[in-house]
């Protein structure tokens, strides 16, 4: 892969109008905690956007009202470039891949693919093709038969990423996605990804509170401090495409990972004065 | 049971632990557990009640128990050989009663827990009902519902139907609320209908606590066919098992008694063997508690 050709993709992207654009969105619990305040928040195609922060800063809380699983108490989430169906949700589809796994145990891996083209009414046998790539493209081709019960962690999640690609989404909400997984595994998933995101020209946004996770990832870093929930520091990365073994073990990763990790300890710092 | 498997079950504990030890060094231990482990499940419970039977069996010949305190299994085998003519017809009596009754059962707890969880006016309108008809104890309506319908079947089937109703509805009701919140926001996500989350989430995610209610369901079931009966067969009508026990005791005729008793019994463990099958086979792909721990 030639970095010319990854260089292009965020010059692209200002071009263009965001894929989802959050204003002014607050999201109070009605036990009054106050997840979110007042987020601002543009996502420009074909961007990787990690949202980076300390525990129960609202990063989940953020994601999930981007996705329509949750009202936001004030502000609105707006989808400028794609129809909104009769349910006021965007017409062109989210992927989301949660925290854990979330496949249904009673379906086999196959199934737990086809399930977001079956709601969509689509029959298995005109599905199959895209299935069964979408498994190819995370390397489990073979265990379309297998049950989840007989998977590994990793395995699972990889189920999970499958499903979430099989609508060809606009954009790839993440939550999280590997922060149950051992080292290894989590950075070849990390590598997976960034494959994907780079080959299917997709848009991510993806929740960590790994400094070094978001700093491999990411074309754009979002900070956020907790009590309440915010954006603290909205940092572009423009280290070198593509990203790999020796990006990792680069000086230029090093001091990124460092920079990053300031502007967390910050954002943490600072809300330690505020409370 | 014959008396051929008798003796080489009383026999096989001790022969199989010597041939075990012997083969111990050559086989899989895995291999050897897993059969050894099958061969001590029936031998052991099997050895058990031949035991128990033989010692009853010797209690009555030399303490010269009369057959009117207590039976011989040799009498009260003879009673469910002689007398078979009577209790057939009431065993199938009894099995029609509990089978419809839980068929009713099933069919109306599964669309009552459907309709409860649909809203939550339905199930603050219904389910204390559902509770009141639970706890109030099915004897106590058996006389009146002997006055309102004018078949005592019919009744014995209602008050069957009852018992064996709640815990269906409340397992399936706790089943359909505890789908995993994650899959209904994925549900949510890709735009879902009702109907669609029902029948590909709920309902699956519901099978395990169905087939807990079919189990439990399916021994009350029986439990309140008999209840039933007794208070039915006490206002003069009836003949499924329970009236024949009744019957057997006021003649005095305890060998049958206990025949009786056995057929109700053996009613019980068959129910309990065919429902845990079912169970078993519905869930063994992938619910825990039909899978095999193998780490
Ligand atoms: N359903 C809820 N009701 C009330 N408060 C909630 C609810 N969900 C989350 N919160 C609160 O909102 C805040 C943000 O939660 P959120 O789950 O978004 O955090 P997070 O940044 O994703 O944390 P983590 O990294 O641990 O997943 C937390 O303080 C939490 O206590
Ligand atoms: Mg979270």
């Amino acid at each position: 892969m030639s970095s010319a050709a990854v260089a292009e993709r965020p010059a692209a992207s200002t071009r263009q109008r965001p894929v989802v654009s959050a204003r002014n969105v607050s999201k109070r619990f009605s036990n009054g905690t106050l997840a979110l305040s007042d987020m601002t928040l543009d996502i420009m195609p074909g961007e990787f956007v990690s949202l980076l922060g300390p525990s129960g800063c609202g990063k989940s809380t953020a994601l999930r009202i981007i996705a329509s699983l949750g009202e936001a108490t004030t502000g609105t989430i707006d989808w400028p470039t794609s129809r909104i169906d009769s349910r006021g949700k965007p017409a062109s589809s989210i992927g989301f891949v949660f925290q854990e796994p979330t496949l249904m145990p009673w379906r086999t891996v196959f199934g737990n693919v086809y399930l977001p083209l079956r709601l969509k009414g689509q029959s298995k046998s005109a599905s199959r093709e895209r299935i069964m790539a979408a498994l190819e493209t995370v390397g489990l081709g073979d265990f379309a038969k297998a049950y989840p019960r007989e998977l590994s962690g990793g395995m699972k999640m990889r189920v999970s990423i499958a499903r979430a690609l099989v609508t060809e989404p606009a954009i790839l909400l993440m939550d999280e996605p590997f922060g149950a997984l051992d080292e290894i595994t989590r950075q070849k998933l990390n590598d997976d990804v960034l494959r994907l995101w780079h080959e299917a020209g997709l848009t991510v946004v993806f929740v960590t509170h790994s400094v070094y996770e978001a700093a491999y990832l990411s074309s754009r870093i979002i900070v956020m401090g907790s009590r309440p929930g915010r954006v603290v520091t909205d940092m572009p990365i423009d280290s070198p495409w593509p990203r790999d073994e020796g990006f990792r073990s680069s000086e230029d990763y090093a001091a990124l990972s460092r920079k990053v990790s300031d502007a967390l300890q910050h954002a943490i710092h600072q809300t330690g004065e505020a409370a | 049971m014959s008396d051929l498997p008798a003796t080489s079950a009383v026999a096989a504990p001790a022969e199989d632990e010597a041939k075990e030890l012997a083969v111990r060094g050559r086989q899989e231990p895995r291999e050897i557990s897993a059969r050894a482990d099958l061969v001590l499940r029936i031998a052991v419970p099997t050895f058990v009640l031949l035991l128990t039977v033989l010692a009853w069996q010797l209690y009555v010949v030399f303490a010269e128990v009369p057959a009117y305190i207590l039976p011989s299994p040799v009498a009260v085998a003879t009673a469910l050989w002689t007398d078979w003519g009577t209790l057939y017809p009431a065993l199938l009596v009894t099995l029609k009663i509990t089978f419809t009754a839980l068929i009713l059962a099933l069919a109306g707890g599964v669309a009552l827990a459907v309709l409860l969880v649909q809203s939550r006016w339905i199930e603050l309108a219904l389910y204390p009902y559902a509770v009141i008809m639970q706890v109030t104890p099915i004897v106590a309506i058996a006389p009146l519902l002997l006055v309102y319908v004018s078949s005592t079947q019919t009744a014995l089937l209602i008050c069957a139907f009852i018992v064996a109703f709640f815990p269906i509805l409340s397992n399936m009701v706790q089943g359909l609320k505890s789908v995993d919140h994650n899959l209904l926001n994925l549900f949510d996500l890709y735009g879902a209908s009702r109907m669609q989350t029902l029948w590909l989430l709920k309902l699956p995610a519901a099978l395990p606590y169905f087939m807990a209610g079919l189990k439990i369901g399916g021994g009350l079931a029986l439990i309140a066919a008999v209840v039933a009966e007794f208070a039915a067969g006490s206002a003069g009508a009836g003949s499924g098992l329970a009236f024949r026990l009744l019957e057997s005791q006021y003649r005095l005729n305890i060998p049958r008694l206990f025949a009786a008793l056995i057929l109700l019994s053996v009613t019980g463990v068959a129910i309990f063997g065919l429902t845990s099958l079912i169970s078993w086979l519905s869930l063994r792909r992938w619910h825990e508690s039909a899978l095999k721990r193998e780490n």
